[in-house]
């Protein structure tokens, strides 16, 4: 699998590569700044970028624009954004047009090398892998709302896990409950939440994520 | 001068009611007017007799008392200039020091306000108003009262000079067998009392405008004002900053680094454990992990609260956007900023959109919350409104005060309209200037 790399330090760029590397993931680009990364970008189409927001030469969000640019040229473009901090308005904007590919993720999630290999692969398949914290902040807000505060525990549970991403099979391993427990859960919660039933786990991430933006 | 420019600009505006109202409530505010200047013949001579006496000694026990009655009368002046008409007259005099006891405190509080022109200016405003605020005073009174007599004289001339009324009004002798004159009183009553009804409030204005010539700060005074404010939002600026950084000295000390060296010592007994012990060693190195993610997540806390990444990334009006995205309630943001301001304003304004929607979410009792963003004539403009149940009070909390500190160093100003039973609207200002704008980010 192809990847563009953007990390503006040296340490964490080499770390990453490494550790992308030993799990097969071939490295077709390490670039360390916006513009260099919106060329990589459009010139590899690589089957995925794994990118840092903050990064020359404004220190901003330089790494997050580079992505959005991209994205707008070629829709679709699967691509995993790591930073220090997690912000709601920035997930937001990764989501809004509608095409999955996309994760976001704190850069701590990187020391779990097995959640992090797949939350880069889910990417890659056209999948979503939101970080837990934007998560949980979403359903922080709509906790006290109707018909979300209808949801048992293990439902809010459920949903969380899906929110982030992750297919039945993985929910029901990270519960440490059988898959077929879990689909019960997931159609309970989208009758609960009035949502149209999808199998498609992309499809149904989004969706939920709509539903908690709202 | 930016500064006095700006005191000017803020110091005059539209009277406070409307056109009929104000020629109504007139005569009124004339006779006031009219009384004041009678009561300014009482302080001149009392100060200027007290002045006098300073020779004598009793002059000295005395001149902090005349002072104050000359003082209040001079502000209750300055008020009503604002109140009646809108004219802002600030009030000039040097902060009080403190006195010794004693003989001593007693030669320096006369020392004070000897040397305080705003003394003498009073004493000179005093000194004129008996006359100009009393002819000014008198015509706004007596104008349209005149002109009714006019038109009374004329309904009832065979009435009251059958009872032998016999006098002058204007140039009519108002007599018996001058009845070809009946209708000219109604006449020049009509004109008088149309008169009066523009000119009175005309006069008032005037009068206002008058008393600010004298009783507003001279520029050194307005300097001495503002550098005495200036003196006190610096040490509170200082202060907070301090505060600030102790905060988060104790912080580091207390997370971020105590992990660190917890994570230390796993590792290297982990290294110790490696070759006899591989699962106790693998242990220790999942807690060094655990620690790591602690610590990080502890400096993130810490970051954000001295300048959040999303306010350096994108500016204020997406991190208040931020922010509210975050809160528990449901807020919703306008923004109209044209520009960015420099960091340290964009930051307290941050800070005070972040203390405020804090309380609100604690305290009001609110569903939904409302930030507008806006900048004009060089102001910074902050509305943070909710639903709540109102009742808040600047004085009260500390949280308001906070705000109110942090956006003094700034020269913002703060007001907060909050009726019990809501809703509750916190407005600041803040004067900057907006850098043009970055490329856009859509």
């Amino acid at each position: 699998m192809r990847v563009v790399l953007a990390e503006d330090l040296f340490l964490l760029r080499e770390g990453l590569s490494r550790l992308l590397q030993a799990h097969g993931f071939e490295i077709v680009a390490a670039v360390d700044d916006g513009p260099s990364l919106l060329k990589a970008l459009i010139d590899h189409r690589p089957d995925v970028a794994v990118v840092d927001v903050r990064m020359p030469p404004t220190f901003t969000d330089e790494g997050l624009q580079a992505v959005l640019a991209a994205r707008r040229q070629v829709p679709g473009l699967p691509v995993l954004v790591l930073s220090q901090y997690v912000e709601q308005l920035y997930a937001r904007e990764l989501l809004a047009d509608g095409t999955g590919a996309v994760g976001y993720l704190l850069k701590d999630r990187v020391f779990d090398a097995a959640q992090f290999v797949d939350a880069v692969q889910r990417v890659a398949a056209g999948g979503t892998a939101m970080d837990p914290e934007v998560i949980a902040k979403l359903l922080a807000r709509g906790s006290s709302r109707e018909p979300l505060g209808r949801l048992t525990a293990r439902e809010v549970e459920v949903l969380a896990l899906m929110a982030e991403g992750r297919s039945n099979a993985a929910i029901a391993q990270r519960l440490v409950v059988t898959e077929r427990a879990v689909t019960k859960h997931t159609s309970n919660i989208f009758t609960k939440l009035d949502l149209p039933p999808s199998d498609d786990d992309n499809r149904r991430v989004l969706a939920v994520l709509a539903y908690l933006d709202r | 001068m930016t500064i006095t420019d700006s005191v000017d600009a803020a110091a005059v505006r539209r009277p406070p009611t409307s056109r009929i109202k104000r020629a109504m409530l007139a005569p009124w505010q004339g006779l006031v007017l009219t009384f004041i200047a009678g009561l300014n013949i009482g302080v001149v001579v009392l100060q200027v007799d007290v002045l006098a006496f300073i020779g004598l000694g009793v002059g000295l026990l005395l001149l902090p008392i005349s002072t104050v009655v000359c003082r209040q009368l001079a502000n209750l002046s300055r008020h009503l200039a604002w109140r009646w008409q809108g004219v802002n007259i600030q009030r000039p005099y040097r902060p009080k020091p403190r006195f010794q006891r004693g003989v001593m405190g007693i030669a320096e509080r006369c020392r004070w306000i000897l040397r305080d022109p705003a003394t003498w200016r009073d004493l000179s405003w005093s000194f004129l108003d008996m006359v100009v605020g009393f002819v000014l005073g008198l015509f706004a009174a007596v104008l349209l009262l005149y002109g009714i007599e006019g038109i009374v004289l004329s309904a009832l001339w065979p009435l009251l000079v059958r009872h032998g009324y016999n006098d002058w009004y204007t140039f009519v002798h108002v007599q018996q067998g001058n009845e070809k004159w009946r209708w000219v009183p109604a006449g020049m009553g009509v004109l008088i009392t149309v008169l009066g009804f523009y000119a009175a409030p005309g006069l008032l204005r005037a009068h206002a405008l008058w008393t600010r010539v004298l009783l507003k700060p001279t520029r050194s005074a307005e300097l001495a004002l503002r550098v005495q404010r200036l003196t006190e939002t610096r040490a509170d600026a200082v202060d907070a900053s301090a505060a600030e950084l102790r905060r988060i000295e104790r912080d580091l000390h207390d997370g971020a680094q105590a992990r660190l060296v917890a994570m230390g010592m796993n590792l290297s007994a982990a290294e110790a454990l490696l070759e006899g012990h591989p699962d106790e060693a693998r242990a220790l190195l999942l807690e060094a992990r655990d620690a790591s993610i602690k610590a990080l997540t502890e400096l993130r806390g810490l970051v954000r609260g001295i300048h959040p990444p999303v306010l350096a990334d994108r500016g204020l009006a997406d991190a208040v956007r931020a922010l509210a995205l975050d809160s528990a309630l449901n807020v919703e943001v306008t923004a109209d900023l044209p520009g960015r301001a420099l960091p340290p304003v964009e930051s307290a304004a941050y800070f005070a959109a972040s203390e405020l929607l804090t309380n609100v979410a604690k305290h009001a009792g609110a569903s939904r919350a409302w930030i507008d963003l806006s900048y004009e004539n060089g102001l910074l403009r902050m509305t943070v409104a909710d639903d709540g149940r109102g009742g808040a009070d600047p004085a009260g909390g500390t949280g308001l005060r906070g705000v109110e500190r942090r956006i003094g160093t700034f020269d913002g100003l703060l007001t907060v309209t909050s009726p019990p039973g809501g809703p509750t609207v916190v407005a600041l200002e803040i004067p900057c200037a907006l850098s043009s704008p970055k490329t856009s980010s859509s």
